[in-house]
């Protein structure tokens, strides 16, 4: 997967996770937290996408990195680069 | 003759909220009883295949969020649809009530068997392995969920709780929130039941294998309390919540009352886990009788629990007539031979569907009784066709479970 590719199936996951909110407008470099209304259930939601799509697993000290989109992109990229 | 009860110990109805095969409002659900359409289709079930159900059409999203349904249960969201519907109904204003002064008392016949079974057949993609087991699936299969959920939506902070009573839990959650309001624990009640069990094939195949799982070609005409060929219980998913309020609350707010509570029982059987005892339900309807200091002569109206089941049916029809004598002076009738088996939100749906004969004079009837049963025969059975009467004052509300739990409910027409 290119980064774009990993972006848009952050995003899509995202959607499906989240589906009222709006996300034409996220900042790739502030929490997503901080621009959607997505609590801790959701973000394991998306731990758990990742973990049924495509086998990645994250540990749990790891989350930290997947905060921002871009921080998101950067943690998947070397995983995802295959797929 | 009992004393009059002061306006803080009288409980009446002053909101209702339902979705029913039939009807997603109480005028709606009327509607449908009076003129015989039945909400019973057929539904694709994971491993069974093709079975007839009861599915109700509400609109989920009238009040909620889709990040909310897909969090919650299907039981949650039933939940929140009647709630919201009975608060609006009874023209209350939550944002000016104490919400610390509501409680929400739901009814269940189960709750859970549909998440655990979505969730067992989502990780046999995984072969098993228990990591993609959803962090969700606690919050959604404790038993509180539905209630849970209602207090979740509206901010509500009184006390939330589901009564597990098996198919008596529409009138039990009820009568708990009566109690409640009797006992000055909360102002305000939300009380009935709910049930999603069409979203699990168990049940379904629960009943088929006791060989209690209604079949018929027109699936309209499967659901058939007291006839002759009768086959089994149709499942049916559904909700419907009262607001209750004490009469002086709701005479001081100009409510609408469509009936108050005079009367309710609950007993067991504590003969089987299945079949029910004529003893016990003749006893139970006594009981709730005598609490509302009434004979039998005085009901007008009985809605029969009758399932369509081949050995349920007979034993009702025989506690109602050794309760009323041979010949009772009450019209009777059966909801479920509409809408099929409600399950939790069953006694609660089939009182309300009764409720508007306060006011119209009408009893709804049975339907699909083509060829009556000898031994569930009855006086005054309401077959087919409506009936007007000359008098509506009280209406007795039937609901009977598995593992014997009966409960009974009486409503009178109300007057100051």
């Amino acid at each position: 997967m290119t980064k774009k590719q990993i972006k848009d199936t952050i995003l899509e996951i995202i959607a499906q996770i989240i589906p009222d909110e709006d996300l034409s407008n996220l900042k790739g470099d502030i929490p997503l937290r901080e621009q959607v209304e997505l609590d801790s259930m959701d973000f394991l939601d998306i731990i758990m996408e990742l973990r049924k799509r495509y086998g990645i697993e994250v540990p749990e000290d790891d989350y930290v990195q997947l905060a921002t989109l871009d921080g998101s992109i950067a943690y998947l990229e070397p995983r995802m680069k295959e797929l | 003759m009992v004393a009059k009860k002061p306006d803080e110990a009288r409980i009446v109805i002053t909101g209702v909220g339902l979705t029913a095969p039939n009807g997603n409002n109480l005028a709606e659900f009327r509607k449908s009883l009076l003129a015989g359409k039945s909400g019973i289709q057929k539904l694709n079930v994971r491993y069974m295949g093709e079975v007839l159900a009861g599915i109700c059409h509400f609109d989920p999203l009238k009040y909620q969020k889709k990040k909310e349904l897909r969090r919650g249960t299907r039981a949650g969201s039933t939940a929140i649809y009647c709630a919201q519907e009975a608060i609006a109904d009874a023209k209350l204003d939550l944002a000016c009530l104490d919400k610390s002064k509501i409680g929400v008392y739901l009814g269940i016949t189960e709750h859970g068997t549909v998440e655990t079974e979505n969730e067992i057949y989502e990780i046999k993609q995984f072969d098993y392995d228990v990591k993609y087991w959803s962090h969700h699936h606690n919050p959604r299969v404790v038993a509180n969920n539905p209630a849970g959920e209602v207090t979740l939506n509206l901010g509500i902070t009184g006390p939330h709780y589901t009564l597990g009573a098996a198919c008596a839990g529409g009138n039990i959650g009820l009568i708990q929130g009566l109690q409640m309001l009797l006992l000055n624990e909360v102002d305000l009640a939300l009380g009935g039941g709910v049930s999603e069990c069409t979203g699990s094939f168990g049940i379904f195949a629960g009943f088929k294998s006791e060989g209690a799982l209604a079949s018929h070609p027109d699936p309209e005409k499967a659901c058939r309390p007291f006839d002759k060929d009768r086959n089994g219980v149709i499942v049916s998913e559904g909700g419907c919540i009262f607001v209750l309020e004490r009469l002086s609350d709701a005479l001081k707010r100009g409510a609408k009352i469509y009936g108050e509570i005079v009367g309710y029982a609950t007993n067991s059987d504590a003969t089987d886990f299945i079949f029910p005892s004529a003893e016990r339900q003749v006893e139970c309807m006594k009981l709730a009788l005598d609490k509302a200091g009434i004979s039998p002569e005085d009901i007008d109206i009985i809605n029969t629990h009758g399932t369509g089941t081949i050995e349920g049916d007979p034993v009702e029809c025989q506690a109602i007539r050794e309760a009323f004598g041979e010949h009772p002076h009450a019209y009777i009738n059966n909801t479920k031979s509409f809408i099929g088996h409600a399950m939790g939100a069953a006694g609660a749906l089939e009182l309300a569907g009764n409720l508007p004969s306060f006011e119209d004079y009408i009893v709804h009837p049975t339907i699909n009784l083509d060829h009556l049963d000898p031994e569930c025969h009855l006086n005054n059975l309401v077959i087919n066709e409506p009936k007007k009467i000359d008098k509506v004052d009280y209406i007795l509300n039937n609901s009977f479970g598995m593992l014997g739990i009966n409960s009974v409910v009486i409503a009178k027409r109300f007057e100051e």
